[in-house]
């Protein structure tokens, strides 16, 4: 049968935001792929140029709607980097459980959408149906459900709000017996195994020559998680495993979010029994010193690092973000060569593609 | 609130209207039946009677829902939409929404739901096909032939469409539809051959009868199973949608479609679902056999949805498999089970069991 290039995208059911993939068809067969981003920049690093260092925080947010306090969180690291602030430790803790939160609720929603993209209506139904606890808790704690625009330079916005201990806790124990239940809905069964085992393999050597991070890098079986090898804030004190799966497929993909999902529980469940009482927020200068700061964080998606050049003055001369999406994308074609039609939603599915931080 | 309780409201509301003006007559009038007034009144406004006339209130929103629903697409399609794309093959782009609702409505017209109650081409009764001296039937002779003919037509129309949309998502979901029917047509028809066997006739009705004892569901569990499974390839629902997987291939081989054609499509979709179940419970779940108490329609009805629903619930809970998986399956799995329960038959036949 005669070849052809098929667009999938930039308005196609399977991209899960604004971006084109390009696949070459034989038959069913994949033999060329192209992946295309771009079509969402707003230029977020070039408006930051014009704000002061504050009100940067709710733009940081907008870089990725699926976990946008990692983003803001990650921004307020880097400025303290620069800025030479130590934040009061409740803080801290507040912020870790926070972000953690943000993990369980983003990986969410990258099963419901894999589980819909797979044709499997009931995963969307049951993820999002969850995923609403933890947007709840983090309702409660910073007043907003999407763009929260909670940490701030120096702390975090607000307390926790009464009873949020005691919440937490208890949205953790809820969302640990429902993992059981993900667990028997996807492993066991029969057609989702069969979609996901040995479907997209990527390499770990593929994998570290290409500058891939998160659940893609540790899907491959490399040990590589930034909260226990590089740690920032307060992740050394806590006890947690990096999760990491040898088998480099799509079901490895699977395994290390849900496992991670085990994981930020416990991590919340620490973060909340050690948060101290005292201080949540000092107040930061206004100026930042002529110098650069850099910050490194986990996101969901891999490893997001930001660095910001300072002159002085209250805003940043230039603000660089590194997307771990926009990199783990080129390695589309690696994976897909060889697979059929119907696997690229898989393949591209569980890579979590988030275009707003992609794009920037 | 969800709908029953609205309607609730509504009836409980009416209720109470009514009876204020009902229990004044009974005060009026108390020379005539008092008693009587009382008791009608109370009986209206008991919780049994609102709760019954609130479902019936629900199922008359729900029926004008789905009307409206209809209306919809029509002025969608006439106002807007009636567009046939420029690089289209109009001959077959027009053609194959006709061929799909005509052949689809075609094969639910031949399975009758009980001795009555049929679409009867022929009053005459003559005797069922292979056996010239058995059991006289009504109907079409070789109906059950007949039904699984028309119904295996709709693939064709769906190649038909998605050729000629000119659009590649679309001849992939066309070609898709073909390859799949070539290989789940086989082992499903092979099961109908072994009830076939076991009953002795082509006909729905004697097919039917031959089940007055037992369902042939129960001999013949593993060719029920796989006969559901190839229905459900059939008639393109979850597990095995390919055709028109919507996450890869947008809409399959409707994609081009829009307004009423694509209404007729999707409608057709359902109603071939229906139809698949109304073959699968007249092949093996004794059609309209039942207690009594039920006439034979509502009896063979209610049967067709339960398997119906099965089907929808089916696609709501299983993701979907691959296009190399589907074919795997149907030829490596479902054609040597397949083949295996028209040898089941062939012994029961053989010792006389039926």
């Amino acid at each position: 049968m005669a070849e052809m290039w098929i667009n999938m995208g930039p308005q196609h059911p399977m991209t899960h935001g604004l971006w084109n993939l390009r696949v070459k068809v034989d038959g069913e067969t994949i033999v060329d792929a192209e992946p295309e981003v771009g079509y969402l920049h707003r230029g977020i690093e070039k408006i930051c140029e014009d704000r002061t260092y504050t009100q940067i925080i709710p733009i940081t947010d907008r870089l990725c709607y699926g976990s946008s306090l990692t983003w803001s969180h990650l921004y307020c690291l880097t400025v303290e980097d620069l800025m030479g602030i130590e934040v009061p430790e409740r803080a801290e803790y507040i912020r870790v459980a926070a972000i953690e939160m943000q993990r369980i609720a983003s990986h969410l929603m990258w099963l419901a959408a894999y589980a819909a993209d797979l044709g499997a209506m009931i995963g969307f139904i049951y993820t999002m149906r969850d995923r609403e606890i933890f947007i709840d808790l983090l309702q409660a704690l910073t007043g907003s459900r999407l763009t929260y625009n909670y940490p701030r330079i120096g702390g975090v916005a607000h307390d926790t709000p009464p009873n949020f201990e005691r919440d937490s806790l208890r949205a953790c124990d809820y969302m640990e017996k429902k993992l059981k239940e993900y667990e028997d809905l996807f492993d066991g069964s029969k057609v989702f195994m069969m979609r996901n085992v040995d479907v997209g393999k990527l390499k770990k050597e593929d994998a570290m020559n290409l500058g891939i991070t998160g659940p893609l890098l540790r899907g491959s079986g490399c040990n590589y998680d930034l909260r226990k090898d590089m740690p920032y804030s307060v992740y050394p004190e806590i006890d947690f495993e990096a999760a990491t799966h040898p088998d480099g497929d799509c079901y490895a993909r699977y395994r290390i979010r849900m496992d991670e999902m085990y994981q930020s529980c416990r991590i919340i469940r620490q973060a909340i029994q050690k948060m101290p009482k005292g201080k949540w927020r000092i107040v930061a200068p206004r100026n930042a010193p002529a110098g650069t700061g850099l910050g490194r964080v986990e996101d969901p998606r891999g490893e997001g690092m930001m660095y910001i050049v300072g002159n002085g003055t209250d805003r940043p001369y230039r603000v660089k973000i590194r997307s771990p999406i926009f990199v783990s994308v080129s390695a589309a074609k690696h994976m897909l060569l060889g697979y059929k039609v119907a696997d690229v939603v898989a393949i591209m599915g569980s890579f979590d593609m988030c275009i707003g931080e992609t794009d920037r | 609130m969800n709908l029953f309780e609205f309607s609730y409201g509504i009836i409980h509301w009416l209720v109470d209207l009514v009876n204020n003006l009902w229990y004044w007559l009974g005060d009026v009038l108390p020379w005539v039946f008092g008693d009587f007034f009382d008791a009608v009144g109370d009986f209206a406004a008991s919780h049994g009677h609102i709760a019954v006339m609130a479902m019936l209130v629900e199922a008359l929103i729900i029926i004008i829902i789905g009307l409206v629903n209809v209306l919809n697409f029509i002025w969608i399609d006439r106002k807007f939409m009636i567009i046939t794309p420029a690089k289209v093959d109009r001959m077959g782009f027009l053609l194959a929404p006709v061929i799909f609702v005509g052949s689809s409505i075609a094969a639910m017209c031949t399975i009758p739901m009980g001795f009555e109650f049929y679409v009867g081409t022929n009053d005459t009764p003559y005797s069922s096909y292979p056996l010239p001296g058995g059991p006289e039937y009504p109907g079409v002779p070789a109906s059950a032939l007949v039904a699984f003919a028309l119904f295996a037509i709709a693939p064709f129309a769906i190649l038909t469409a998605g050729w000629s949309s000119n659009n590649k998502y679309t001849l992939i979901g066309g070609l898709r539809s073909a390859a799949q029917m070539m290989s789940y047509e086989i082992p499903m028809l092979l099961c109908v051959a072994s009830v076939v066997l076991l009953a002795g006739s082509f006909s729905f009705f004697g097919i039917v009868e031959a089940q007055h004892d037992i369902w042939f569901a129960i001999p013949l569990f593993l060719g029920f199973i796989v006969f559901l499974t190839c229905l459900v390839a059939e008639v393109e629902i979850q597990p095995f949608d390919l055709p028109e997987a919507e996450a890869e291939l947008v809409e399959g081989w409707t994609t081009e479609y829009g307004g009423a054609r694509f209404g007729l499509f999707m409608m057709t979709g359902y109603l071939r679902g229906y139809i698949g179940g109304a073959l699968a419970v007249a092949m093996f779940l004794g059609g309209w056999h039942g207690p009594a108490i039920i006439p034979d329609p509502i009896w063979f009805l209610i049967k067709a949805y339960i398997v119906f629903v099965v089907i929808e619930w089916m696609r709501w809970s299983v993701p979907r498999v691959r296009v190399d998986q589907i074919l795997n399956i149907g030829w490596k799995r479902l054609l040597p089970l397949a083949m295996l329960n028209l040898l089941i038959a062939a012994i029961l036949r053989t010792l006389e069991v039926f």
